[in-house]
């Protein structure tokens, strides 16, 4: 059937592949769903970045999201619901050289991991953090989570969503994130040069991206199919590089900010544990 | 101090001090805590020593957090240790079974104090013993330790560090209050005489075919920590040996499972310690562990003055237990007698492996102090004249 | 290409030209990289893969600038541009 195919070239191994868990992939991830775009634009920023691959660590934690650390051809952890910032922090002090990236979900980083995110924020810890953010629990069928928009649809809020969301980018903000930035999964190009951003700064990074998960959150919510999600939020949004985090607030079919918001330097927690015990 | 930042000679300190040494002695070099009365000392010390032989103290924001950054430093390639109480040890269940599933060498200290809740934050307790055993979730096989003194808290705190990395797996250290703040003389050796068992590495350098998950024919994989080069991948998941998850593979389930078990509980005669005090001949065996065992020293030679033969046996390791040795005394005594600072819980064990050939008598403590002498003298008497008069035996208990 | 007005360098910039290449048994048929190419050189399929996915195929060879956005927006790792 391949050759029906016309004009393509059929390969069996992609550029990426150095870097991925091949024997892993296809990867668990929905057709549509913006997690595999986020992993391949975290991939091509790792190929531009002039990182000891070996010295690069990926933690994530439960759920779509946390199946990341899985796919990659990295020293990778798989951890409880909600730990990987903590067990990320261990991997650092435990070894400085490590680059140390968690990747992960809204629900395990803002609620069952919401407490070790701020803390970890607040220390300055050098970590990077990369929260994928699809306003609902995908891996257990699309439940109500801490991202959720007000009066969203989720399986356990099937009269609309009675909650505040958090913003994201906000709580990093606030809490001493160094740098912060937001995006769709969409903005292939911008989150690249994000996460290198990211990765090259010293101190607590946040990069959040807004990804569909068509399966259950864009059902629920009537938001079309997977290309239309994806779209709907591309469009919905916003580049206001510098704004403040704090009106970024993200409500159900309302505009999406995204850009660099915070890019600012401070000592991280090793910094000042060496000048304190000097 | 020698020059190396590390203790040697005698000392008098209190059991958490001894134990925060006996973990630098080890070689620990990372310690991620949270305070809890009666543990905290050990926090307190680790953070004004460790930076003196160049490990790294941190206070997380909580107890999960405490366990999660002591896996992390394990698999960065540090010894690494937490200390907690009975509400921190309970936080702690969760990320302790993710040490066991993932093979994480470390230590876990738990300064017992009297529950549940909250209960008594400053008093001793024995409550966490079937914690220790089956606090999280699923099947698995775990070492605990149980000193009964600020000497022994030493000792086996750096036990636990050997048996941590022999074993690769999380390994318990259940002192209590009562240990862990008595003040007392600590002989701490020369550090060339302190035994390390090193962590076991891989014989082979990075490839595509090395197995993360490839046990030695002891049932322990050698292992390789991040940033040596191995794109190791480590999950709570079920695994196969490849580290990769296998989550509707009964199989591999049924494989990963025994073989946890199994190098624990087939090398039980190497992790397994006891001291036995007369115990051979003895009619009645007080089985005992940490404070309770000191307690119950006095009980027993005032029972030998009167002519009684009572050993005592002291369970050091508590957990694997120590099946086979109460079995084979089962046939041998009329009865034990188990005094321990809760409502019955290794008393439960001894009535298990004794298989009903001997009698055994809790001597329970709701917590919040020490057992009365005279409380484990009274059950010993009493079972003692069960034996010279076995028809009371039926009989109710005088008080 | 239609341009407005002629850029001064138009002799010496060479347009570059991609080939795209497929692994089919990884495409999950989601139609991200038909969707966005900025030169819609590629259209679905009609075809099925092992999967019973529809992959794409490249409908206006000689359109593709190999600008790779497909590659970075295909979540499956399936599509890759070779500028040649």
């Amino acid at each position: 059937m391949a050759e029906e195919l016309t004009n393509l070239l059929i390969s069996e191994h992609h550029p990426m592949d150095s870097l991925l868990r091949q024997d892993r992939l296809p990867h668990i991830w929905c057709s549509g769903c913006g997690l595999g775009t986020v992993l391949t634009c975290f991939v091509s920023a790792l190929q531009k970045l002039e990182l000891d691959l070996n010295k690069v660590v990926i933690v994530s934690g439960i759920g779509c999201t946390g199946r990341a650390a899985g796919y990659l051809n990295l020293d990778g952890f798989h951890t409880t619901h909600g730990r990987a910032i903590p067990f990320a922090t261990g991997l650092k002090l435990g070894n400085p050289e490590l680059k140390v990236v968690v990747i992960s979900g809204d629900g395990d980083l803002m609620a069952i991991g919401g407490n070790h995110f701020i803390h970890a924020a607040r220390r300055n810890m050098d970590l990077t953090v990369l929260c994928v953010n699809n306003f609902n629990y995908g891996m257990t069928s699309g439940q109500v989570g801490p991202t959720t928009p007000t009066d969203a649809r989720t399986s356990t809020s099937p009269y609309g969503n009675a909650e505040h969301p958090f913003n994201v980018p906000y709580l990093a903000a606030a809490t001493g994130a160094t740098y912060v930035a937001r995006w769709t999964a969409l903005h292939v190009r911008r989150l690249e040069r994000s996460l290198i951003e990211a990765m090259n700064k010293r101190g607590f990074s946040l990069v959040e991206v807004i990804s569909p998960c068509p399966t259950y959150y864009g059902r629920w919510n009537k938001m079309g199919d997977a290309l239309e999600q994806m779209k709907q939020y591309h469009d919905h949004s916003i580049i206001r590089h510098r704004t403040d985090p704090a009106e970024a607030d993200i409500s159900l079919g309302g505009e999406i900010i995204v850009g660099r918001f915070v890019d600012e330097d401070k000592p991280t927690f090793c910094d000042l544990q060496r000048e304190a015990v000097q | 101090m020698n020059d190396n930042g590390i203790l040697q000679g005698d000392f008098f300190i209190d059991g958490d001090t001894a134990c925060a040494e006996a973990a630098i002695c080890a070689g620990c070099r990372f310690f991620g805590g949270y305070p809890i009365t009666p543990a905290t000392e050990i926090a307190e010390r680790m953070a004004r020593r460790l930076p003196q032989v160049g490990g790294t103290y941190i206070q997380m924001e909580d107890e999960i957090a405490s366990i999660a950054a002591v896996l992390g430093a394990s698999w960065a390639g540090q010894r690494a240790m937490t200390a907690t109480s009975g509400p921190g040890f309970s936080l702690m269940m969760e990320n302790l079974g993710l040490g066991i599933i993932t093979e994480t060498p470390c230590v876990l200290v738990n300064v017992q104090r009297a529950g549940p809740s909250t209960g008594m934050p400053t008093l001793a307790g024995q409550g966490d013993m079937m914690q220790a055993r089956w606090g999280s979730h699923g099947p698995y096989e775990i070492i605990a330790l149980a000193p009964s003194s600020p000497q022994e808290l030493f000792d086996l705190t750096i036990r636990a560090f050997n048996l941590a990395e022999r074993y690769r797996t999380p390994v318990l250290v259940m002192t209590d209050e009562a240990v862990g703040h008595m003040t007392e003389r600590v002989v701490i050796p020369p550090s060339e005489e302190i035994k390390h068992y090193p962590r076991r590495k891989p014989q082979v350098p990075p490839s595509d075919g090395y197995l993360p998950y490839n046990p030695d024919p002891d049932g322990v994989p050698p292992m390789a920590c991040a940033g040596e080069g191995y794109r190791i991948h480590v999950t709570g998941l079920t695994h196969n040996e490849k580290g990769y998850p296998a989550t509707v593979s009964v199989e591999t389930q049924r494989k990963l499972v025994e073989r946890l078990i199994r190098k624990i509980r087939d090398n039980r005669d190497d992790i397994v310690e006891l001291h036995e005090d007369q115990v051979q001949g003895a009619d009645v065996v007080v089985v005992a562990y940490g404070i309770s065992a000191r307690t119950a020293a006095r009980p027993v030679r005032v029972a030998r003055e009167m002519g009684l033969k009572v050993g005592l046996l002291k369970l050091v390791t508590v957990w694997p237990f120590a099946e086979n040795r109460i079995q084979e005394l089962a046939s041998q005594v009329k009865a034990f007698v188990v005094p321990e600072i809760n409502m019955g819980q290794i008393a439960l064990e001894v009535e298990r492996c004794a298989g009903g050939k001997a009698q055994t008598i809790l001597v329970p403590h709701a917590g919040g102090g020490l057992h009365d002498p005279d409380d484990v003298l009274e059950a010993i008497m009493r079972v003692s004249r069960w034996n010279r008069e076995p028809e009371t035996q039926n009989s109710k208990p005088e008080t | 290409m239609k341009l407005w007005r002629k850029p001064l360098d138009q002799d010496r910039v060479v347009v570059p030209h991609g080939e795209i290449h497929l692994i089919l048994e990884r495409c999950k048929g989601c139609q991200l990289c038909v969707t966005y190419c900025p030169r819609s050189v590629l259209e679905m399929s009609n075809l099925f893969n092992a999967k019973g996915y529809h992959p794409p195929q490249v409908g206006f060879p000689g359109r593709c600038v190999a600008c790779g956005l497909c590659a970075m927006l295909c979540p499956e790792f399936a599509i890759y541009v070779v500028e040649v």
